[in-house]
């Protein structure tokens, strides 16, 4: 069986908290939650994970399925001073961003009045000053990846860098993951650039379904590939039910 | 008490905080009282749920203060949604942790709390109201200045109480209850059931002791008072009723006949339609 487009993007996500350590991965989305159990069972096993409500687990259960092991508590006002002491990295969603790492999950349109409705600011005007923050674009397209966001709810490194050290001493994002490539800031004036891209995508293609500029470097690697007991772990320990199938198109 | 002697006690103009967090162990009870009272004109601060839903859907919030308005399973609240898509009030939109930080003042009766939180946000472009302080140490830091959030009143659900407001929950998570009633004037406390104070502790350990009945107001005993919202370990969120009121929200004809069948009645008739919703489910 070769491997889908799906487990790349998990293999992307588990990525992003390679060498973190003992803090507590926050996933957000399908993907990205198969993504950091999967690195919590094997080049991260240090990490903390919570049960997405307010136990710290201490096994690693399928997605969906129960935890049988609690290690810890960590109601909401628990989460948002981890959040504000630093040792967490999270992986949000975002409905925008842009080239800066901007991103917008409040409303579409003129914030008075929007067109479209959203989740509101949530936590991530908090999340982005205090901790390392990544993103999960299951859908890559120029309606996501915008030159401008229409609400600045996660905080990019112009705007950081603009509201000062305060803002700027705990910030930064690492990176991006899409249905189509990994995306990072690792450029001199901290703008998106192309870290690696999926097997089977192109520059051409990820710059057409992208609403700026992309820093592209002169080889673009290819998105890694699972290993064998990584393969394993996710078809049949992490996500024997193939939730990551939905929420990636083929 | 009864939820509507509670709402008896409101005016119309009030700023109201409401516990719980998006669908989950909201004070439905009162909620369903004020949509029955002539209450309006709130100022309505809430991690926002179906209780901001149910409040937009009959008109009565002037202003809304939050971070967020879900249903959880249901990503994106319709009311809610529609409400802002119409213009139909004022929003104050912070970020999660300005609001603890924002109740957290309130109850400490400070003027406000700094915190980097907001920072190279439009949170602030948004609220041209918010300043921010300088630290007066070596660092230097300047930060936002969350101003308390005072409430005239607040309404919280818990699991357990006893008849003088000493309030117990037993789930996973105290949410911010304690804070909400501690930054009210008057707070009213509604839970699953009033149990003698000798009794509280045969529930739970000391520390599911949450709130303190000298920050109550009124007790409101009001069995299934969270429904259609989660109230662990007493029950689950009703995710069938969910559904049917997502889904009614989303249409103005089925709106109206969701209220004929639910809310024009006082809360035994809710409860009546609610047990009878269930057993059709079961057909």
């Amino acid at each position: 069986m070769t491997t889908t487009r799906a487990e790349y993007c998990v293999v992307a996500c588990a990525e992003a908290w390679r060498g973190d350590g003992e803090i507590l991965a926050t996933p957000m989305g399908t993907v990205p939650t198969i993504g950091a159990r999967l690195a919590r069972l094997t080049f991260s096993p240090d990490l903390l994970l919570t049960d997405g409500e307010a136990m710290f687990i201490g096994d690693v259960p399928a997605v969906g399925a129960k935890a049988e092991v609690v290690e810890g508590w960590l109601p909401y006002r628990q989460h948002l001073s981890m959040v504000a002491g630093g040792r967490r990295h999270v992986m949000m969603g975002a409905s925008q961003i842009d080239r800066h790492g901007n991103q917008n999950i409040s409303c579409i349109g003129d914030w008075p009045r929007p067109t479209r409705q959203l989740l509101g600011v949530r936590g991530a005007p908090v999340n982005t000053v205090n901790n390392p923050t990544s993103y999960w674009i299951p859908k890559h397209s120029p309606r996501v990846f915008v030159a401008a966001v229409d609400m600045v709810c996660g905080v990019g490194f112009d705007r950081a860098a603009a509201a000062g050290p305060a803002a700027s001493r705990f910030h930064g994002l690492r990176v991006v993951v899409s249905d189509l490539g990994v995306f990072d800031f690792e450029t001199p004036d901290r703008t998106m650039r192309v870290r690696s891209l999926h097997p089977g995508v192109d520059v051409e293609q990820v710059q057409a379904a992208t609403g700026f500029p992309l820093a592209v470097p002169e080889q673009v690697p290819t998105t890694r590939e699972p290993s064998e007991s990584e393969l394993r772990l996710i078809r049949e320990v992490i996500d024997p039910k193939g939730l990551r199938e939905r929420e990636v198109r083929a | 008490m009864t939820p509507d002697q509670v709402v008896s006690r409101l005016e119309s103009g009030m700023t109201l905080g409401i516990g719980g967090w998006g669908s989950r162990r909201k004070p439905m009870a009162l909620v369903r009282a004020l949509l029955r009272s002539e209450v309006t004109d709130l100022t309505v601060v809430s991690y926002g749920g179906p209780d901001v839903g149910l409040l937009a859907a009959a008109g009565k919030i002037r202003k809304l203060v939050t971070a967020f308005v879900t249903l959880d399973s249901i990503p994106l609240e319709p009311h809610f949604r529609a409400a802002r898509e119409r213009g139909a009030f004022d929003l104050v939109e912070l970020d999660e942790s300005m609001f603890m930080w924002g109740l957290t003042a309130a109850a400490h009766r400070l003027p406000f709390l700094p915190t980097r939180a907001g920072l190279g946000s439009d949170v602030l472009r948004v609220n041209p109201q918010l300043r921010t302080v300088t630290s007066p140490y070596a660092d230097g830091e300047e930060l936002v200045a969350v101003p308390a959030l005072e409430l005239d009143a607040a309404l919280v659900h818990v699991n357990a109480a006893d008849a003088r407001g000493n309030g117990q929950y037993l789930g996973p998570d105290p949410y911010f209850d304690d804070l909400f009633c501690a930054a009210a004037q008057q707070a009213y406390l509604s839970c699953e059931r009033i149990v003698d104070t000798a009794d509280l502790l045969k529930a739970g350990a000391p520390q599911t002791l949450l709130i303190k009945r000298a920050d109550v107001t009124g007790v409101v005993e009001t069995p299934n008072g969270a429904h259609f919202t989660s109230c662990a370990p007493d029950y689950d969120r009703d995710e069938a009723f969910q559904r049917a009121y997502a889904q009614a929200a989303a249409d103005p004809e089925a709106w109206a006949a969701f209220e004929r069948r639910f809310l024009s009645g006082d809360e035994d008739a809710y409860q009546a339609a609610v047990t009878n919703f269930r057993q059709e489910a079961q057909r």
